[in-house]
């Protein structure tokens, strides 16, 4: 008998509504169909009506979680356009951001998992570590997020070198924090259980979807801007890319937990490298012609494509988000695992959290109809650690 | 992995005919133009023997009498990103869809044909993406004309 399961397309703690419905024959899910649009803003067309330096205000608000990855693409691809190279100074202190950034959106993704897997304790202590880095971006930026610091040429503020101590003292605090996170999921025998296997990605259906970020490193396909092409600071300071074979779910957590370790490694690097200098350059205008933007955000690349006629306001801006390739792999991710894995797996690739609020299942030979909520869901996910957590303790 | 110099020879002792235009903007970004009509062809070269990734396509409208199409690629641990540039005439906005070839294209092409009105030949689900359903026919938001 076959079952069609919508899941979402709202949920009040995101600001990425997607539906998903699943067609499930008994606990099996056969296919998925997924269906965009809840939330179209037309931001590329707004970008048209906005002068340069506004456009980079303008795609800070296109995500709430990863703020920066937007503008740093967005200065990339005006610099590009213009072959504007900002002060070294600059692009320490736009790394360093970046990178702040990528441990709060990681962690922010730590503790979500948890929540759904039902390890409470998780979710608590993951997003008590994410305050520090949030308070570090307050301190530096003035913001906890859309931080307002790029532009082409540079960037709006300066780091205060009185700060600096403050943030190696935090990022101290950060270190014991990603080897508790490690030690956790590594050594619990149930998050293996629940995890290991579940919705695997082949490097080939990586490749047809393209999908980017840490859905394809746990993939085992090692593409990262940052290494690849790269920007700002990345070229002047070391660090490993993390990537894995398995493809599962199991996999994409590691990967994550593991480029935090990498993250405070960078912004140590950057902070001790920068030397005192010019911030800005202060470009008077974009000239005529096109260019292309890439950043590795937490969650893959972005990627921003621009026509500029030698006004003031670009003729046409092209976006591309991490998610947009990620969430579509998700059709064949999804395949042949249960609907208590089911929510977990679209999670997995961290798409500002899957929406859940609201979950109907349909009996599409009886037309029955029975709504699930998100409490249902989520006792569904944690029903299923708790039978392995019992099974594992006998 | 293939060397940046290895993949430009490939390309244009293989596609040499297909290539109207080469443009190297800076030596990580290259624009190469060609006819709607090598379209699949060239991409599924790309795509398939040179193992290119399919980043995004992106739609332009232009003053001129054609609406580009542009499909951005790039090479796992090289840092160019490659643009295959089409000149859709805006008299027969057809091209053909590089769906069954590259899954990742299913969505940007949906979004293209609703954003700029162009219809994409062998699509298998030719529908709206982040446009309701019922949005008027006829009306396509990224156009210069409207």
């Amino acid at each position: 008998m076959s079952t069609v399961i919508p899941i979402g397309p709202y949920h009040p703690l995101q600001e990425e509504p997607e539906f998903f419905r699943l067609h499930v024959e008994g606990e099996r899910v056969s296919s998925l169909e997924i269906e965009l649009g809840y939330n179209h803003r037309g931001i590329e067309k707004l970008a048209e009506s906005k002068s340069w330096d506004q456009v980079v205000f303008l795609v800070e608000r296109i995500c709430g979680i990863c703020s920066t990855s937007h503008p740093a693409a967005s200065v990339n691809c005006q610099e590009d356009i213009g072959a504007i190279i900002a002060p070294e100074r600059a692009q320490y202190i736009r790394t360093v951001i970046c990178e702040l950034e990528r441990i709060h959106s990681h962690l922010l993704w730590v503790g979500l998992a948890g929540h759904f897997l039902g390890y409470n304790t998780v979710w608590m202590w993951s997003w008590k570590y994410r305050e520090i880095v949030c308070d570090l971006l307050e301190k530096i930026t003035g913001n906890r997020q859309s931080y307002a610091m790029f532009k082409a040429g540079g960037v709006r503020r300066d780091l205060d070198n009185e700060d600096i101590p403050g943030v190696f003292d935090a990022l101290d605090q950060l270190k014991p924090v990603v080897a508790l996170f490690r030690g956790a999921i590594h050594d619990d025998p149930v998050l293996h259980a629940r995890l290991k296997g579940v919705g695997v990605l082949s490097p080939e259906d990586a490749h047809a979807y393209g999908v980017v970020g840490p859905t394809a490193r746990a993939s085992g396909v090692p593409i990262d801007v940052r290494k690849d092409d790269p920007y700002f600071a990345y070229g002047w300071v070391d660090f490993q890319m993390i990537v894995r074979d398995e493809g599962d779910v199991y996999a994409k957590a590691m990967c994550r937990v593991d480029e935090i370790e990498q993250a405070v490694l960078i912004i140590e690097q950057c902070l001790k490298q920068m030397k005192p200098g010019a911030i800005d350059i202060h470009i008077k205008e974009i000239p005529a012609g096109e260019g292309i933007g890439r950043a590795e955000a937490p969650r893959g690349e972005v990627y921003h494509y621009a026509l500029s006629d030698g006004s003031n306001f670009p003729a046409r801006y092209k976006v591309r988000a991490p998610s947009y390739t990620n969430i579509l792999s998700n059709e064949v991710a999804v395949i042949g695992e249960s609907v208590a894995d089911a929510a977990l797996i679209l999670a997995a690739v961290d798409p500002c959290y899957c929406c859940t609020e609201r979950l109907t299942v349909i009996d599409s030979v009886t037309h029955q109809k029975e709504t699930y909520r998100q409490s249902d869901l989520l006792q569904l996910s944690r029903a299923k650690t708790n039978a392995l957590r019992e099974r594992l303790l006998r | 992995m293939m060397h940046w110099d290895q993949i430009k020879t490939e390309i244009q002792t293989h596609l040499g005919q297909q290539v109207q235009r080469w443009r190297e903007h800076n030596p990580r970004r290259i624009y190469i133009d060609i006819h709607p009509d090598s379209l699949l062809s060239v991409a599924q070269f790309l795509f398939e023997t040179l193992s290119a990734r399919f980043i995004i396509a992106s739609g332009v409208d232009t003053p001129r009498d054609c609406i580009e199409v542009l499909y951005h690629f790039d090479f796992q641990g090289l840092p160019q990103v490659l643009s295959l540039r089409v000149a859709v005439p805006k008299s027969r906005l057809e091209v053909d869809s590089l769906a069954p070839v590259i899954k990742g294209t299913f969505w940007i092409e949906q979004e293209i044909h609703e954003l700029f009105g162009i219809v994409f030949k062998n699509h298998p689900d030719m529908k709206h993406l982040l446009l309701p359903e019922d949005w008027p026919e006829g009306n396509y938001p990224l156009r210069r004309d409207l």
